[in-house]
């Protein structure tokens, strides 16, 4: 961890340093991102799902939120919308106030199986993003260098993602969003597929980064204790068609090495589940249809 | 070089070791050559039917010292790989944009859908009938019957590629396009190179039977031409020829792919 703390250091000068001020140059309390009254359907064959209803959510600058829910609340499917990646058919998802335009490098994403580009080494995946952007070679190659650093991967810049283990390829992942300086970082159960210590080591790598780098996150999950980890604010969605139903703030300090026995952890955790519960529950009904 | 741990071979021990692999692996060809040869030393079969090997080694080096072997070698693979790299490049482009864009799909889809089972040997009295006797007919050929397993493989892979594969190039800056060439040909690498696979053995089949109906050059043409004038020895030599060709066409392909895949564990 303290290596990479030195690492974060080299690399924060390669973000612009007036970054959290993106969001707030035309007001200081106005949200970054808004979500209006936004609903989706989709058709199946069968039936139209309502995978979301009415959501309203705001992300300030520098915020950290957490999407949290049941499994099929459409949480993700939330997240995708705010990338732009699906159409909007009701309501409206502003960025600065303005309409959020399709996919782009102001919002990065990182997906749950990782998503790097199999055909590309590690550096290869680093360096995609920084050539659309247009950067000049020995910048590109630099501040990859620096990413691919920064996660840990120093070594392995001429695998290819078929040879690293998951935590690494997610690292990877991380390392490619994280090398352009998106204006607002979406995640969708980035650690979803990972093992329980590697999902624990790299949540708390994640928060380093996080804190060093200074983000606009939004993290979709259905994990309590990542939710209470990671989160200054985490939304709690209703099981399908998801609402956002309780927002909890989180001021639990959580710099503290042995967080997760400490007591107002531990009591979080117990409150933001408690709110989980009975959306869990209702979602399991949904599927697992009885008599009535 | 089994063992990582053993001394390391001198190089004329490991061209030995190479050597002794490849007779062990191709141990069965040898063995059918034998007999081949017994059965026809033997009287039997008549010498029509089946000319004793060393005399078809023979004639083969005849053809080869009096250029004809060559001349016609080059005319079927100047045909072959022309008809073929036609194939290759609009099948995958039609493939690809198939699968990107729904109506270029619901234009061309039937069409693919209703010529691909159909023999394209069929078409050789066709093609000559546009083209005449010359490459023209059997390069179009060719091409006609190389495009759709390129289509089809194209078409295929691409419609495979994982959309969140395409969401990240688009979020890390890609535009459509960019995206089509970065991320959906990429993606339909494996069922391209193995669509590409079966266009290069169907090269092989069209090239020699349309040049053993209609060509005045082309081993096919050379194939029917000795036949007709008895000379079984030296058809047997082009005959050998031609599946040599294909054989090594295959191989290298084979190579070429798993570099080009090699991405793929």
């Amino acid at each position: 961890m303290t290596s990479a703390h030195i690492v974060i250091d080299r690399v924060n000068h390669l973000y612009r340093p007036a970054l959290p001020q993106r969001g707030r140059e035309h007001d200081a309390n106005a949200p970054l991102l808004q979500v209006d009254n936004v609903s989706l359907e989709y058709r199946t064959p069968e039936r139209v799902v309502r995978a979301t209803h009415r959501v309203r959510f705001d992300v300030h600058a520098a915020d950290r939120s957490v999407l949290l829910g049941p499994s099929g609340c459409g949480k993700s499917t939330l997240l995708y919308l705010m990338g732009g990646f699906l159409p909007i058919e009701t309501g409206r998802i502003l960025i600065d106030d303005k309409p959020a335009g399709p996919p782009g490098p102001d919002r990065g994403i990182v997906f749950q199986h990782f998503a790097l580009f199999p055909w590309k080494t590690v550096r290869g995946n680093v360096l995609y993003g920084l050539e659309r952007q247009g950067i000049a070679r020995d910048e590109r190659e630099q501040r990859a260098q620096s990413f691919i650093d920064m996660v840990g991967l120093s070594g392995f810049e001429d695998s290819y993602p078929s040879q690293l283990s998951g935590g690494m390829t997610q690292r990877a992942a991380i390392a490619r969003t994280l090398a352009i300086d998106h204006g607002i970082l979406l995640m969708d159960e980035p650690f979803g597929a990972l093992d329980a210590q590697t999902r624990h080591l790299m949540q708390s790598e994640l928060r380093n980064i996080w804190q060093r780098t200074r983000k606009t996150v939004v993290f979709v999950t259905h994990d309590v204790q990542e939710a209470v980890f990671l989160a200054d604010r985490i939304a709690v969605m209703s099981a399908r068609p998801g609402r956002i139903k309780t927002i909890v703030d989180n001021p639990v300090d959580r710099n503290d090495p042995n967080v997760f026995k400490t007591k107002a952890f531990v009591d979080k955790v117990d409150e933001v589940w408690d709110l989980v519960r009975e959306e869990a529950v209702k979602a399991q009904g949904a599927r697992v249809p009885r008599g009535s | 070089m089994t063992d990582a741990t053993a001394p390391a071979p001198s190089p004329a021990g490991a061209v030995t070791g190479a050597l002794i692999r490849g007779l062990t692996r191709y141990a069965p060809l040898i063995i059918l050559a034998v007999l081949w040869e017994v059965v026809a030393r033997l009287g039997l079969v008549s010498g029509s039917s089946l000319p004793a090997l060393s005399s078809v080694a023979a004639a083969w080096v005849d053809l080869l010292r009096s250029g004809d072997l060559l001349a016609n070698t080059w005319a079927s693979l100047y045909r072959g790989g022309a008809g073929l790299a036609l194939a290759l490049v609009i099948g995958t482009a039609l493939g690809v944009f198939m699968a990107w864009a729904r109506p270029v799909n619901a234009l061309i889809g039937p069409i693919v859908e209703l010529f691909y089972p159909m023999p394209k040997s069929a078409l050789i009295p066709v093609t000559v009938i546009w083209l005449g006797f010359g490459d023209g007919s059997k390069i179009l050929l060719i091409f006609l019957g190389c495009m759709l397993p390129v289509t089809i493989g194209a078409f295929n892979g691409a419609r495979s590629a994982d959309r969140t594969l395409v969401w990240s190039a688009r979020s890390l800056g890609a535009g459509r396009l960019r995206m089509l060439r970065d991320v959906v040909l990429p993606s339909a690498l494996p069922e391209l190179l193995g669509g590409i696979r079966t266009a290069l053995a169907l090269t092989f089949i069209l090239l020699v039977s349309s040049e053993l109906i209609v060509a005045r050059a082309g081993l096919g043409y050379l194939i029917g031409y000795l036949g007709a004038d008895g000379n079984y020895e030296s058809m047997f030599a082009v005959v050998l020829t031609v599946a040599f060709l294909g054989f090594a066409a295959d191989r290298l392909y084979q190579m070429f792919a798993a570099r080009v895949l090699r991405w793929q564990q």
